[in-house]
């Protein structure tokens, strides 16, 4: 049974002083995947029944490799930042929590880096 | 996980209907939450016709006379009947608003009335608040202010004091606070939109010198980055007040200090 003072229970831990950086990374990278998904989509559509030499000669020119890799740096931040913020909404066994938020973390960064490595794969060569 | 089903025995079954008096011709019925945690037994919805004839136009007007002349045991609170005391909120035709100023002539239909979503429920209507109450003294709403007290008022210009125009009006009636989603799933560390406006009441007052501590405080990805501006706090406040608005507000606030 808790004993302790609805005030106690309130008060907790304290602040963590720390949560409008989540709050500004968010929105940010989320500012940035409008136009990056918009661009990305419209070649993407333009693209989906090129051949893969015609695709690779897309990936490699102008700035394109550093856009893709830029949309997939913001499209995983963004998307752990927003099911971290689900799974601290919905799941309240601390310990579930904890392993759903390392598995989504680790993922990102997994799923990130391999994709980052396929676009530099298509743009130079192998 | 989630808790997706209902603690045991939070089931309300079909409860006693009481009919209407002889002869009465405008009659609307009452559905009403009845619990009583002595009896160990389940929630139960009680029937309530009621002569509007014989009654106030207001759905507080009818409880009054359910109470009065039907059913003594319906317990609920109340006070000033008239939407400054901010005891009667209730969830009344599936929002929760003031009883008081909700005309029974607005509800098409049964009048269906629970008490405010998601509070433990001490008896009938009667919701715990003691979790939004010590949530309230956690911000300290009261004026902060290192320097010393002049002998008079403290001054506070014109567009200062508008400032606080839409937040001191606030009655902590806690309508919006148990209409939040956020507020359901995370109450205990998420301050709940009425104690969010109420902060940003003493954030907003030019005359409080305790903004920067007041901020501190709120800056929790729990207390306050909880609010996902679902809006459901601006849409069911019975004084027409913006909830949301002020804890974006504050969000503000605390984005200039990065």
């Amino acid at each position: 049974m808790d004993m302790r003072s609805p005030l106690s229970r309130v008060r907790g831990l304290g602040s963590s002083n720390d949560g409008i950086h989540h709050w500004w990374v968010q929105r940010l990278t989320g500012i940035a995947l409008v136009p990056l998904v918009l661009w990305f989509v419209f070649y993407g559509v333009a693209l989906a029944s090129a051949d893969l030499a015609t695709v690779k000669a897309w990936v490699g020119s102008h700035y394109n490799p550093a856009l893709l890799i830029l949309l997939i740096v913001c499209l995983f931040h963004h998307g752990q930042l927003g099911l971290q913020v689900v799974i601290e909404d919905y799941v309240h066994t601390e310990s579930t929590k904890v392993a759903l938020l390392i598995l989504v973390k680790l993922s990102a960064v997994l799923l990130g880096a391999c994709s980052a490595f396929a676009v530099l794969r298509l743009t130079f060569g192998g | 996980m989630v808790e997706l089903t209902l603690p045991a025995n939070s089931r309300p079954t079909e409860g006693k209907s009481f009919p209407a008096e002889a002869g009465a011709s405008n009659v609307k019925t009452f559905k009403v939450y009845r619990y009583d945690p002595d009896s160990g037994d389940n929630p139960r919805i009680d029937s309530f016709e009621v002569d509007l004839d014989k009654c106030g136009p207001m759905v507080l007007d009818a409880l009054i006379k359910i109470k009065n002349e039907v059913d003594s045991t319906l317990t609920f609170r109340r006070s000033c009947r008239e939407g400054v005391c901010g005891s009667c909120a209730f969830n009344i035709d599936g929002a929760n608003t003031l009883a008081c100023t909700k005309p029974i002539s607005e509800i098409s239909g049964d009048v269906k009335i629970y008490p405010l979503p998601h509070m433990p429920v001490i008896k009938d209507l009667v919701p715990d608040l003691n979790g939004p109450y010590a949530q309230y003294r956690a911000i300290e709403p009261w004026l902060q202010a290192d320097t010393p007290a002049p002998n008079r008022e403290r001054l506070q210009s014109r567009d200062d004091r508008a400032k606080l125009d839409g937040l001191w009006e606030c009655i902590l009636c806690f309508c919006c606070q148990t209409s939040c989603p956020s507020y359901w799933w995370n109450g205990d560390r998420y301050m709940g939109p009425a104690i969010l406006l109420q902060a940003y009441r003493w954030i907003a007052d030019s005359r409080d010198e305790a903004t920067g501590k007041r901020l501190d405080s709120l800056n929790d990805g729990f207390r306050l980055f909880r609010c996902h501006t679902i809006m459901n706090c601006t849409n069911t406040c019975p004084k027409s007040l913006n909830p949301g608005q002020a804890i974006g507000k504050i969000k503000e606030a605390v984005f200039q200090r990065l």
